[in-house]
């Protein structure tokens, strides 16, 4: 019997119900798990994908068709039965559930276990197959509680403001920015946001979701309102001349590869907050584990080794070579520049 | 170890020179004695002894982690520091049993751990401090027990720090801070505060160094009032004769009196209590030898005597720092070349040598003698005002140095990337960096030749065994290793982040003998734009 899903060289494709997941390339029928740029892509006909995302979507892809579905909600095509369940990784994010004469497929897309309190936590699925991703999937990674890294910031934003200088924090624009806004005590300061970072707020304020309020450079009231501010923008910004009209300023980056010393050396960001959207290394095993799967398909990260792990730990695992690269130490170009 | 765990994170998280020398201060003033010793010993490069190779870490780690060896191994591989990935993936320290362990009582145990005669037994104490320690603290003690500690704080600021705390002289804490003091032997009192005269004994003081000249306006006095010499191109070094005991010291803080038997019977001619700075040169027929000459020498401990016929070398002596036991850096440098000027030529042994001075009549005749660098075999003139002292570190006023062309600088490399061809598999394309006015290492330019064969496999196993990172075909490494890069021009660049652009950058040599703080600045660089 052919497989529920395969790879191709499109993406990943489910035969039976005709349609591709997080396609790299443009199809009749996609489904999106999330808005990353790596893994929504343009040139579909037709998109699928959590309601939250559609915002996110459009803004990204302009004015594509597509539909919505609520988590837990089930549409048929060609027997197939599809659902998605909340991956927690970003507003929107979702894991896709395949079902086909009681064989399940559970696609991750990307995800964390650690509940953010913004993008609906993640709920394991039980399956048989478990597509995962392995971003961050070796033993070095353990992401300290959301808290622990959200005072770290609240304290280096509060003591560059009493020294009277801003805060300038490198941030993915969909995902780790509005994390930010949501757990911050913005009522320190004025909070400026890159106009990237902007249009995702935007979007995720029309999926309905709760957002503190930013500024763009061209809305501050008085210009004086920036000393001391806390600046989110895309790490594409460093250097920027943007960034300029801060002066003085602190820089630091949101990432989990600040777990890694040389990265941030690497990066000559003042600071760095281990701060991700994907599985740490317990998380990712727990994951798995909770699915109660015995074949898993490991993909972009750490594939090759994690899957060598998993096969040690008694299942059945191997690598699946797509084309999605997970978070990156810089976030790829983004469409909006400013300067 | 808590306090100095804290103390690393912090250095780590500015840029700044004045806060990261508030952080240490503040921190020195707190510590314990035995703390504050043990942290000026670290920070000046001292280590504890190696209690174990990377494999038996590795090992250990993987066991205590309960995780395979070779998955242990990849981690390593992928976060490129031994030390840190250990401390990664390390299970949450015991926090019921943290005891608030002092740095000192840290290498304590190192040293008792050390003792241990069996590889189990140095397996369990390790695993036992691992439970200990938090993240931050287990990352500096597997850089100690592997002997790879190494801290991002120049002597500079170190010296700025503990006279900001103890509100002693920079010179003073320079002095004291020099030559080779084990922790073990000493106590912060003896080394810092109360210093005993015997433990002076051998001890160099702080090298007085110069900038380049880039413009002759920045001489404002009367050119009468200047004097020149060469600038000979070897190693520098302080020759000491104390308590009648004669010391050889490179400006690499290295004891190297052993080296140069050539010296030896100095002693019997240069009375207790002098010291003379001046540069150690392979000399034959009157004239120094290339460097590449001296290099041979450096490397050998103990030289064979086919070797010193071969290359002898001399010390060409440019200045008198203490004289009749008493420190005259202050008294003016024409009186002090005068004192020394005797003092060579009541000398019989020919292995030292007066640096000649000219007095700075017109540019002109400065120019004249310059052009005259290469037959003399120097790298240019040194211009000294008569009247200037013997200071310490690098100061833009008394000296300055006057090269020829091509223009040098010494720079510190970052990155290497392997190489195509007769040379593929090894590393031999390097960018270099110098230091921005942040103290942070900015690109300035790419060299791969310039080295000979066999320094290119030296350096290789050296880039292998210090890489900090990995992407794709390059590795940025230890910033480390010091080279003068030669070249041909400057010029202003927007492509380039550093602002500037090398023509035909290229390696004269391997500056084995400085430290990545002795690397010049992008100011440096930058003031050269205007003359060339
Ligand atoms: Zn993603
Ligand atoms: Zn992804």
């Amino acid at each position: 019997m052919a497989e529920l899903v395969t790879l191709t060289d499109h993406g990943l494709y489910c035969p039976q119900a005709d349609l591709y997941i997080d396609p790299w390339k443009g199809v009749k029928r996609a489904i999106i798990t999330h808005g990353h740029s790596d893994h929504a892509r343009y040139g579909s006909t037709y998109y699928l994908c959590h309601h939250h995302s559609i915002p996110i979507l459009k803004t990204r892809l302009g004015d594509i068709a597509v539909q919505g579905l609520d988590y837990g909600e089930t549409i048929i095509s060609n027997g197939v039965t599809i659902s998605l369940h909340p991956a927690g990784h970003v507003v929107g994010s979702a894991q896709v559930r395949l079902e086909y004469k009681g064989e399940v497929w559970v696609i991750s897309g990307d995800y964390k276990t650690q509940a953010d309190g913004i993008s609906q936590a993640f709920e394991p699925v039980t399956c048989h197959t478990f597509i995962t991703e392995s971003t961050f999937g070796l033993p070095f990674f353990h992401w300290q509680p959301q808290w622990v890294v959200m005072r770290q910031i609240q304290q280096w934003w509060e003591r560059n403001r009493s020294d009277g200088i801003s805060s300038i924090l490198f941030a993915y624009s969909l995902g780790k920015a509005q994390r930010i806004l949501a757990n911050l005590d913005t009522s320190v300061g004025p909070i400026i946001v890159h106009g990237a970072t902007h249009a995702m707020n935007e979007a995720c304020r029309q999926a309905g979701i709760n957002l503190p309020p930013t500024y763009r450079v061209s809305e501050l009231p008085d210009a004086s309102l920036s000393k001391g501010a806390l600046v989110i923008a895309p790490s594409s910004a460093a250097g920027n001349s943007w960034l300029r009209r801060f002066e003085p300023y602190r820089t630091a980056v949101a990432s989990g590869w600040m777990a890694m010393r040389g990265a941030r050396r690497w990066q000559a960001a003042d600071r760095g907050f281990i701060l991700s959207d994907h599985a740490d290394w317990h998380g990712l095993n727990q994951a798995i584990q909770a699915t109660g799967a015995k074949r898993i398909l490991v993909t972009h990260g750490y594939a090759d080794l994690f899957s060598r792990w998993l096969i040690e730990q008694g299942l059945n695992a191997s690598v699946l070579k797509t084309q999605f690269t997970g978070e990156q130490v810089n976030e790829p170009e983004t469409e909006i520049t400013e300067t | 170890m808590k306090a100095f765990a804290a103390l690393f994170e912090a250095l780590d998280q500015t840029n700044k020179t004045q806060e990261k020398i508030n952080i240490l201060a503040e921190y020195l003033l707190h510590a314990s004695d035995e703390d504050r010793l043990w942290t000026i010993a670290l920070f000046t490069g001292r280590k504890p002894t190696r209690i174990a190779n990377t494999t038996q870490l590795r090992n250990w780690a993987a066991c205590a982690a309960g995780l395979p060896n070779w998955l242990v191994e990849a981690t390593w591989h992928t976060v490129g520091d031994l030390g840190e990935t250990l401390a990664g993936i390390l299970p949450e320290p015991d926090v019921t049993t943290i005891p608030l362990n002092s740095l000192a009582a840290t290498i304590q145990q190192i040293f008792q751990i050390h003792a241990l005669n069996s590889e189990e037994a140095k397996a369990a104490a390790v695993i036992t401090m691992w439970k200990q320690l938090s993240k931050t603290e287990r990352f500096l003690f597997n850089k100690l027990i592997a002997g790879s500690l190494r801290i991002g704080v120049s002597q500079g600021l170190l010296i700025k720090a503990i006279s900001q705390a103890f509100q002693l002289p920079e010179n003073i804490i320079a002095h004291r801070l020099m030559g080779n003091w084990d922790p073990r032997t000493t106590t912060f009192q003896q080394l810092i505060l109360h210093p005993q005269a015997s433990d002076q004994l051998s001890k160099p003081y702080p090298f007085f160094l110069a900038y380049s000249l880039e413009d002759i306006s920045q001489i404002q006095s009367n050119l009468s009032e200047w004097v020149a010499e060469h600038k000979w191109d070897g190693i520098r070094a302080q020759l000491i004769v104390r308590n009648n005991q004669l010391f050889v010291w490179t400006r690499g803080e290295e004891l190297v009196t052993d080296r140069y038997p050539e010296f030896h019977p100095l002693l019997s001619q240069i009375p207790s209590g002098t010291v003379i700075d001046g540069e150690i040169l392979a000399w034959r027929n009157n004239k120094p030898l290339p460097f590449q000459f001296l290099q041979k020498r450096m490397g050998r401990k103990t030289p064979s005597k086919k070797l010193i016929e071969e290359i002898p070398v001399v010390l060409m002596a440019y200045d008198l720092l203490e004289h009749q036991g008493l420190d005259i850096r202050n008294e003016p440098l024409i009186h002090r070349k005068k004192i020394l000027e005797k003092l060579v030529y009541n000398c019989n042994v020919n292995t030292l040598k007066l640096s000649e001075i000219f007095f700075a009549h017109s540019w002109e005749s400065l120019l004249q003698e310059r052009e005259r660098s290469a037959e003399k075999g120097s790298e240019g003139l040194m211009l000294k005002h008569c009247d200037s002292v013997y200071g310490t570190g690098r100061k833009k006023n008394g000296w300055w140095k006057w090269k020829v062309d091509p223009l040098t600088i010494d720079a510190v490399m970052i990155y290497a990337q392997s190489g195509h061809g007769r040379r593929a598999g090894l590393f031999t394309d390097y960018t270099f960096a110098v230091w921005d006015d942040q103290r942070k290492l900015v690109p300035i330019a790419k060299a791969y030749s310039g080295l000979s064969d066999d320094e290119i496999l030296q350096l290789d196993r050296w880039i292998k065994q210090h890489t900090l990172e990995k992407f794709g075909p390059v590795r940025s490494v230890e910033p480390l290793q010091v080279f003068e890069l030669a070249f041909e021009g400057i010029q202003t660049s927007t492509r380039h982040k550093s602002g500037i652009a090398l023509r035909f950058p290229r390696i004269a040599r391997w500056r084995t003998d400085k430290k990545a703080e002795d690397a010049n600045t992008l100011a440096d660089l930058k003031a050269l734009i205007s003359i060339v």
